[in-house]
């Protein structure tokens, strides 16, 4: 006899199996997906699963070892996927801890566009009513190095912010000050769709590493339509603006985002094709949020969820043509999720965590000195809703803002681990909190889930994406690769 | 290229009467005639050529007693199979006239040997364990280590069997190593079981050797599969949770997987699952079956052709990669792995393991081939080899 024993000796077929905690969710005809706290997930025929939650999966079945390598099942025993589920855990939630690290400097309402889908900016010359103070800065600095978060990143945005330069400068001079003895890994980012930057707006940035994030829409006629300003310019001019700020500024210090309007729905490889063309590294496929103009102006509604997943699923099949072709190409919708889904990193992405970033992991403080949970919230509050204002610079103090009732209501509300609907949702892992947005639009944190806009969104691409990766292994390890760096 | 195997350990032609010794003895070797008298007394001198200097602890001659030997003197005559033996190696020669090399100084794959028992029973282990009292292979070692000239070994490998086997004993060695070679990297082989012992890992983290690896096995994502290789329940539960333990105490670990039948479908997901589970681990280590010890007893279970398994090797690396995880492929020829395996791809393991096989003859890239453990040139190699022209 040998000395050595089968494989079958290994598995505990004598004492059987525990199962640990998971959820599942119905995918296409016959197979369900199980997915765990953490995010991995596991697709089963749903025979199987029945199999497994009634203690009958046979040990020598290929999915009882997947099952138990991804941690759905555990032997009698057995300790180290509970250490190494606790240690996941750990890691997805850590940043939590660390609180505040965007803040946001609304400088300026002020705006030479007028673009239909605004919810905020102002045509105005009015400059003492609409541009931030310096004293209202100084108080809003005041706030920024309360946070304990070690790094901190401070985004000027509109209206556009470059309308208001000197205080842009005032800010990044006076928190450089302040950071000379904090020593916080300290970050500026400008959001501007680049019409009104000069040479020497870009060197500056150059001097103090400041980050533009500017906004691009598709090809020239999309982009201008849906981006009016005086001379129909928007889009020569953010062409104009980017290679310039890419040769003075960095070529990595210059992002894009792009709108999504009614119009772009039937373009998305143009749209594609025109960020490929001016040699970004990706794309974000968003929808249009439902506030100010864009809920008044109905144009929120010229799309719903159900088609605007149809310009999704498009567009990522033409970027994942793209990537197999030799070109990478990222589209950072599907990275929010895909992060969560195949690494241990959640991407504290502020509209897609658990819980809701807003007021945790942002903070927005307005031109006059409001303080909003969100850039969202301060939407909201122009369109009469000021639920998520929860204080002011002037009146209210660190302490007051951060214990906004409204805020902590709204968090605790909205936790997606707790919330019904979510709770027991296998998209969960992946999913996130969105109070602002349901507010908004149902008047309560949570809204229901099955007529939620967002919902059919996040269940719309996580399935999506699930099946991409259930059919198309060269897809998957795309997709590897799109999230594994970092 | 590649040299031939040496031969460590064998037989001595002679043991001059003079003094016989009692029990094993290190000696440090010196081809140096001019040596400083005052350090002859430590050292045995190793005849090369007509200078047979005065002094020594012991000499070394090959094939015959010179015939200058100092009066007295002890010598010890060895065959030609050692003609490698130079300045700084150190030897072990045994009362029962076997003579052993234990340090190569020239050499970059010093491994120490310390135990041969084990806690496992690997289907492939290459130093088949024995449960015998060998607790001299560690004095052994320690005396070793205060004989190896300082400086002289860039890094050196603690093997078994099990080291940690030892328990505390383990843990003084590698403060010994610390004390005495504090230049010398050190890597440990280790099941990584005992590390599942909190206290353990941590006696060993607070050793604060400055430079030390653990290179621990893990073999599949599936307990089972890796269990069934290790021949041991619990080991894989044992064995990640000592991987735990190691890095929350911030030790550096390597992650090694031997390739063959049981293993190689299952790389892509133990790539996995090291991406979700062990991302904080410093390396991972794929390498070629070596064909010896218990190997050729289970070859119909181990043996895969290399080239069976190139794409899944292949997926393997890539997922490592995608997640930045450093990796490297051992001990495979370079015509049987995939041209995208060639950046993790490694010349060899260990120089006197290294061989070629007859088709080898005329590859235009022999040079930048890791070839085969010797043990599969006699015992057995792939027939797919494609020589490159
Ligand atoms: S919002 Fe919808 S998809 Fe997201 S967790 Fe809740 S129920 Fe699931
Ligand atoms: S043929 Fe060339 S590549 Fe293949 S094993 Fe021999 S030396 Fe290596």
């Amino acid at each position: 006899m040998s000395k050595f024993q089968p494989i079958s000796t290994y598995s505990d077929a004598e004492h059987g199996y525990e199962l640990l905690p998971f959820k599942f969710e119905p995918l296409g005809e016959g197979e369900v997906v199980l997915s765990n706290i953490v995010g991995e997930f596991v697709i089963l025929e749903r025979e199987k699963l029945g199999a497994l939650v009634n203690h009958t999966l046979d040990t020598s079945d290929p999915d009882y070892s997947t099952l138990r390598a991804k941690h759905m099942l555990r032997e009698p025993g057995e300790q180290a996927p509970l250490e190494l589920l606790a240690l996941k855990a750990r890691t997805k939630f850590v940043n939590k801890a660390n609180f505040t690290n965007l803040h946001l400097f609304v400088v300026s309402l002020r705006c030479d566009h007028s673009c239909q889908y605004c919810q905020v900016s102002r045509q105005s010359e009015d400059k003492a009513k609409f541009d931030m103070t310096e004293e209202t800065a100084d108080k809003a600095l005041d706030i920024v190095f309360r946070s304990p978060n070690p790094a901190i990143k401070i985004e000027f945005q509109g209206g556009e912010p470059l309308l208001n330069w000197p205080l842009i400068k005032y800010i990044v001079e006076k928190a450089e000050e302040r950071n000379r003895l904090e020593r916080r890994n300290l970050q500026f980012v400008i959001t501007t769709t680049l019409s009104l930057a000069t040479d020497e707006m870009f060197e500056y940035c150059r001097d103090h590493g400041i980050f533009l994030s500017s906004s691009l829409d598709g090809p020239e006629d999309l982009h201008n339509k849906n981006r009016p300003r005086p001379g129909r310019d928007s889009y020569a001019r953010f062409v104009d603006g980017l290679w310039r700020a890419r040769e003075i500024v960095g070529y990595d210090a210059v992002s894009a985002l792009m709108t999504t309007s009614p119009s772009s729905m039937n373009r998305v490889k143009d749209i594609i094709d025109e960020y490929v063309k001016l040699d970004f590294n990706g794309v974000f496929l968003r929808h249009l949020s439902p506030y100010g103009f864009a809920l008044r102006t109905k144009s929120y509604h010229a799309y719903n969820a159900e088609r605007w997943l149809e310009f999704f699923k498009e567009g990522l099949a033409y970027i994942l043509e793209l990537n197999k072709a030799g070109t990478v190409f990222v589209e950072h919708y599907s990275s929010i999720l895909l992060t969560k889904m195949l690494t241990v990193r959640d991407p504290s992405f502020v509209d897609l965590s658990n819980p809701s970033g807003a007021g945790i992991s942002a903070v927005v403080f307005n031109y006059d000195g409001d303080v909003y949970a969100s850039d969202e919230s301060r939407m909201l509050h122009e369109m009469g809703d000021s639920t998520f204002r929860i204080g002011n610079l002037y009146t209210n103090n660190y302490e007051e803002i951060f214990t906004n009732d409204a805020l902590l209501t709204a968090l605790e509300d909205s936790f997606t681990l707790s919330a019904p609907g979510c709770s027991d949702c296998a998209i969960e892992p992946w999913c996130g909190a969105d109070p602002v947005f349901h507010h908004g639009m149902t008047g309560d944190m949570l809204g229901r889930k099955p007529e939620s806009e967002f919902c059919k969104r996040q269940m719309g691409i996580a399935k999506h994406l699930l099946e991409v990766m259930r059919t198309d292994p060269e897809a998957k390890e795309i997709f590897m690769k799109w999230v594994g760096a970092c | 290229m590649g040299g031939r195997m040496l031969k460590l350990s064998g037989k001595v032609i002679q043991l001059s009467s003079a003094v016989m010794p009692v029990r094993r003895q290190l000696f440090l070797l010196s081809t140096n005639p001019h040596l400083p008298v005052v350090l002859r007394g430590k050292r045995a001198f190793l005849v090369r050529g007509n200078e047979v200097p005065e002094g020594f602890r012991h000499y070394l001659a090959f094939d015959s007693v010179p015939e200058n030997l100092p009066a007295e003197a002890a010598c010890t005559v060895i065959d030609r199979t050692f003609a490698y033996l130079a300045e700084n190696d150190v030897i072990a020669i045994g009362s029962d006239g076997r003579i052993r090399s234990l340090y190569r100084a020239s050499s970059p794959h010093n491994a120490v040997l310390i135990t041969e028992r084990c806690n496992n029973y690997c289907l492939m282990c290459s130093q088949p364990p024995k449960d015998v009292d060998d607790g001299w292979l560690m004095d052994e070692a320690m005396e070793l280590i205060r004989m190896i000239p300082r400086h002289t070994a860039k890094i050196m490998c603690i093997t078994g069997g099990e080291p940690t086997i030892y328990g505390e004993d383990f843990i003084s060695l590698v403060g010994h190593f610390k004390r005495y070679l504090p230049h010398t990297s050190l890597h440990i082989l280790s099941n990584g079981r005992r590390f599942a012992d909190r206290e353990f890992a941590r006696k060993y983290a607070a050793v604060g050797h400055p430079e030390v690896m653990v290179g621990i096995p893990v073999y599949s994502s599936d307990p089972a599969r890796h269990d069934y290789v290790v021949q041991a329940k619990g080991a894989f539960d044992e064995t990640l949770r000592g991987i735990l333990n190691l890095k929350e105490f911030g030790q550096r670990v390597e992650i090694r997987v031997v390739v063959h039948k049981q293993t190689c479908d299952g790389l892509p997901a133990l790539a996995e699952f090291i991406t979700r589970n062990l991302l904080f681990i410093d390396q991972v280590a794929l390498m070629g079956l070596e064909m010896t010890g218990f190997t050729r007893a289970n070859l119909d279970s181990l043996w895969i052709d290399p080239i069976e398994y190139k794409d899944k090797l292949s997926e393997a690396v890539r997922v490592l990669s995608s997640y930045r995880v450093p990796v490297s492929v051992y001990n495979h020829p370079l015509c049987l792995v995939n041209p995208d395996v060639e950046e993790a791809y490694v010349r060899s393991i260990s120089d006197w393991k290294n061989e070629y096989a007859l088709e080898c003859q005329g590859c235009t890239r022999k040079h930048d081939c890791g070839g085969f453990f010797s043990s599969g040139i006699q015992h057995g190699y792939s027939q797919s080899l494609k020589p490159f022209t």
